[in-house]
């Protein structure tokens, strides 16, 4: 061992190649929150509706994504459907499904939970100065749930871009599998590539993940009113 | 009770405190002897639970001395802990520690802080539960117990460590109305044995009767100070004969 | 559905919970410990630890648990740091939970009121005594339902210690898989242990949670 094998991070071509799979797993990130956000906004006002059986179907529904392990989903999509479709799905259409089933849940209960932790007088006294229900909901009621529910959502994304690692587990060439295959390449060459591979990879995640939740902190002690 | 050789449990001496800008206390003195009840009122703000809080260490002082049975604040042998086992403090809130039966909370301190064993300590407290009707109460949680009822408890609490000198810091101010006689006589009973007591209240009636010296604040200052009956009687400054106006309907 | 292989797969699968049940167990009890320990730091403010515990959950709170284990398991041993793949699993589960737990107890901790604290000094108590005998016990009520969630949350991340070579139920169910093609069995098998221990983890904590609320301290 005769360098410290930094200069595997040095290579170009082994940087340009980690960033190519940091890209995927952002990918399937950025499109999971963004259905999430979208379906999970739905899925909350539609919660809100007075049948006891939608409520109960939502209800079972979130519970089923909070109780068991979200890599166990992915295991039964993966794999299950090699026995609905006779074919394996591919990993990155298992893993964006998954993720957004679960992040619509996560993000319809909490839409859910902050209209509906805004006091009825705030309806009230918005219908007493005259406005119409529409305008009730623009300038009074949706302003009030988008402060409140912006930190517990920001910190959902954060959530859910760390579930992103994994995606190895289902076969999607991402940031890890990238690694892998560098350390493999360099493993006559440079022992110590693991080394340094593996905490470059923990670093992208915390360098990704840490302002974000800074972010959503800082909203959260600027909205606490 | 007027002791003839001078027995000073508590002086201060030029006393001053400030939050910021805002001066609180601003130079007071007062010497306490054992045995004596000082009663101290004044107008919301003018410093009085400060100082009582100054006494206990619960608040820093800036400048003056506090000595405590001949011992200087912040000299090398004063310690806060040992000096608060010495000096009972009752709140104006009649918080008990939530999570503990009534003679938990009585025995915290005797057998934590003082080192005493429980079969001598809980002795103790059954008697002084008696002695102000709650030893019926002892094994309850606080949530069992109406507000008087833990301002009682609160008092054994501070008692059952067997001070020199107690602070009473508005204890009824935060009672319903109805619970405030109960917390009264068990303070005056304690006066009547010769406890020495600082009593910040707003029950001038109380402290005309509880008070061996009345201690009228201001702005942070003494405005006024002297014997109870002398003070409600004729008070020799127009602000104290002001004040106490405004506690009567004429 | 071939009941034969359900059979002969259980003993398997049995195993594999106890993998999964020692090193949450592990686990969670060293993250409580962990936690503890910076939660009175950030509640004390002492002021140099303080930094030290906060970039410790900063950390261990904005990094996935694949990348932690895999750091500790094939990163470190290059350093000359040796660890088996159960204390890997263990110390991975303990720096990604000691973190949650101390974020819980904070905020229970901060939660006790500033009387108490006062009440606590007037009968001239210690800093010790009045954390073990005052603040402390308050905190564990409030931070019960925190500290129950963590601990449903440590057991399911428990799912990826595969990715260093742990016979738990995940390598299990893709081996069988691999080997006899009965997917549904294996899928089937690998959802039920799972629901076997999260199931009453979870009751058992929605119970406690009920006490604590509305039993608070003798009613």
């Amino acid at each position: 061992m005769r360098n410290s094998g930094f200069d595997v991070l040095l290579s170009l071509n082994n940087l340009r190649r980690l960033m190519l799979g940091l890209g995927g797993t952002l990918e399937i990130a950025a499109v999971s929150v963004a259905v999430s956000v979208i379906l999970g906004v739905l899925c909350g006002f539609a919660m809100m509706s007075k049948n006891r059986a939608v409520y109960a179907l939502f209800r079972v529904y979130l519970e089923a994504f909070r109780i068991v392990p979200i890599l166990v989903w992915l295991f039964l999509f993966f794999f299950g459907s090699a026995i609905v479709f006779g074919a394996n799905l591919e990993g990155w259409f298992v893993s964006v499904l998954v993720f957004s089933l679960w992040g619509t849940a996560e993000m319809g209960d909490l839409v859910r939970g902050t209209v509906l932790s805004i006091p009825a007088h705030q309806w009230q006294s918005a219908e007493a100065i005259g406005l119409t229900p529409w305008q009730v909901r623009r300038f009074v009621i949706i302003p009030q749930t988008l402060r409140r529910i912006a930190p517990s959502a920001i910190n959902l994304v954060t959530r859910m871009v760390k579930t992103t690692s994994l995606v190895v587990f289902v076969g999607v060439t991402d940031i890890l599998r990238v690694g892998k295959q560098i350390i493999e390449f360099n493993m006559m060459k440079n022992p110590m590539a693991s080394f340094w591979i593996y905490g470059f990879i923990f670093l992208i995640y915390f360098l990704i993940c840490y302002p974000i939740s800074r972010f959503s902190k800082k909203l959260e002690e600027k909205w606490s009113y | 009770m007027t002791a003839q050789k001078r027995d000073v449990i508590l002086d201060i001496k030029g006393l001053r405190k400030s939050y910021g800008d805002k001066i609180v206390l601003n130079g007071v003195d007062i010497c306490v002897e054992r045995g004596e009840a000082v009663v101290i009122i004044g107008p919301s703000g003018c410093g009085k639970t400060t100082l009582l809080r100054c006494v206990n260490g619960l608040e820093t002082h800036q400048g003056g001395t506090i000595t405590i049975d001949g011992r200087e604040a912040g000299s090398k042998n004063f310690d806060w802990i040992l000096v608060r086992q010495k000096v009972g403090m009752v709140f104006q809130s009649y918080d008990l520690f939530p999570h503990m039966t009534v003679l938990e909370n009585i025995l915290l301190g005797p057998l934590r802080a003082q080192k005493r064993t429980r079969e001598e300590a809980s002795g103790q407290a059954i008697r002084l539960l008696e002695r102000v009707g709650l030893a019926d109460r002892v094994n309850d949680f606080p949530r069992q117990l109406s507000g008087g009822q833990r301002q009682r408890i609160a008092i054994v609490r501070a008692l059952c460590m067997n001070p020199d000198i107690m602070l009473f810091d508005e204890v009824t101010a935060s009672l319903d109305p109805e619970m405030v006689r109960e917390v009264l006589d068990v303070i005056l009973g304690v006066a009547r044995q010769g406890m020495t007591m600082m009593i910040v209240t707003h029950e001038m009636g109380f402290a005309r009767v509880a008070a061996d010296k009345v201690i009228f604040m201001e702005g942070g200052v003494i405005a006024e100070e002297g014997p109870a009956k002398e003070f409600f009687t004729l008070p020799k400054t127009e602000r104290a004969r002001r004040f106490l106006n405004t506690f009567y309907f004429e | 559905m071939n009941v034969g292989f359900i059979a002969d797969a259980i003993p398997i699968y049995g195993r594999a919970i106890i993998v999964t049940l020692r090193i949450a167990v592990l686990g969670i009890l060293f993250s409580l410990v962990i936690g503890v320990i910076c939660g009175l730091v950030a509640y004390c403010k002492m002021k140099a630890v303080d930094k030290l515990t906060r970039g410790y959950i900063e950390l261990s709170r904005n990094t996935p648990l694949v990348i932690q284990l895999f750091f500790l398991y094939y990163g470190l041993p290059k350093l000359g740091v040796m660890l088996s793949n159960e204390a890997c699993a263990v110390i991975g589960l303990s720096f990604l939970g000691g973190s949650y737990m101390a974020e819980s107890l904070r905020g229970g901790l901060e939660a006790v009121s500033k009387v108490q604290v006062e009440l606590g000094l007037s009968i001239g108590l210690d800093t010790f005594q009045l954390i073990r005998f005052v603040v402390f016990p308050q905190a564990m009520a409030v931070a019960v339902p925190a500290l129950g969630a963590n601990c449903v949350f440590l057991i399911k991340e428990t799912s990826v210690l595969s990715i260093i070579a742990l016979r738990d139920l995940m390598s299990v169910t893709k081996e069988l898989i691999g080997m006899y093609y009965n997917t549904t069995e294996s899928l089937l098998l690998l959802v039920v242990c799972y629901l076997l221990i999260l199931l009453p983890v979870s009751f058992g904590l929605t119970f406690l949670e009920r006490r604590v609320r509305y039993a608070e301290f003798g009613v």
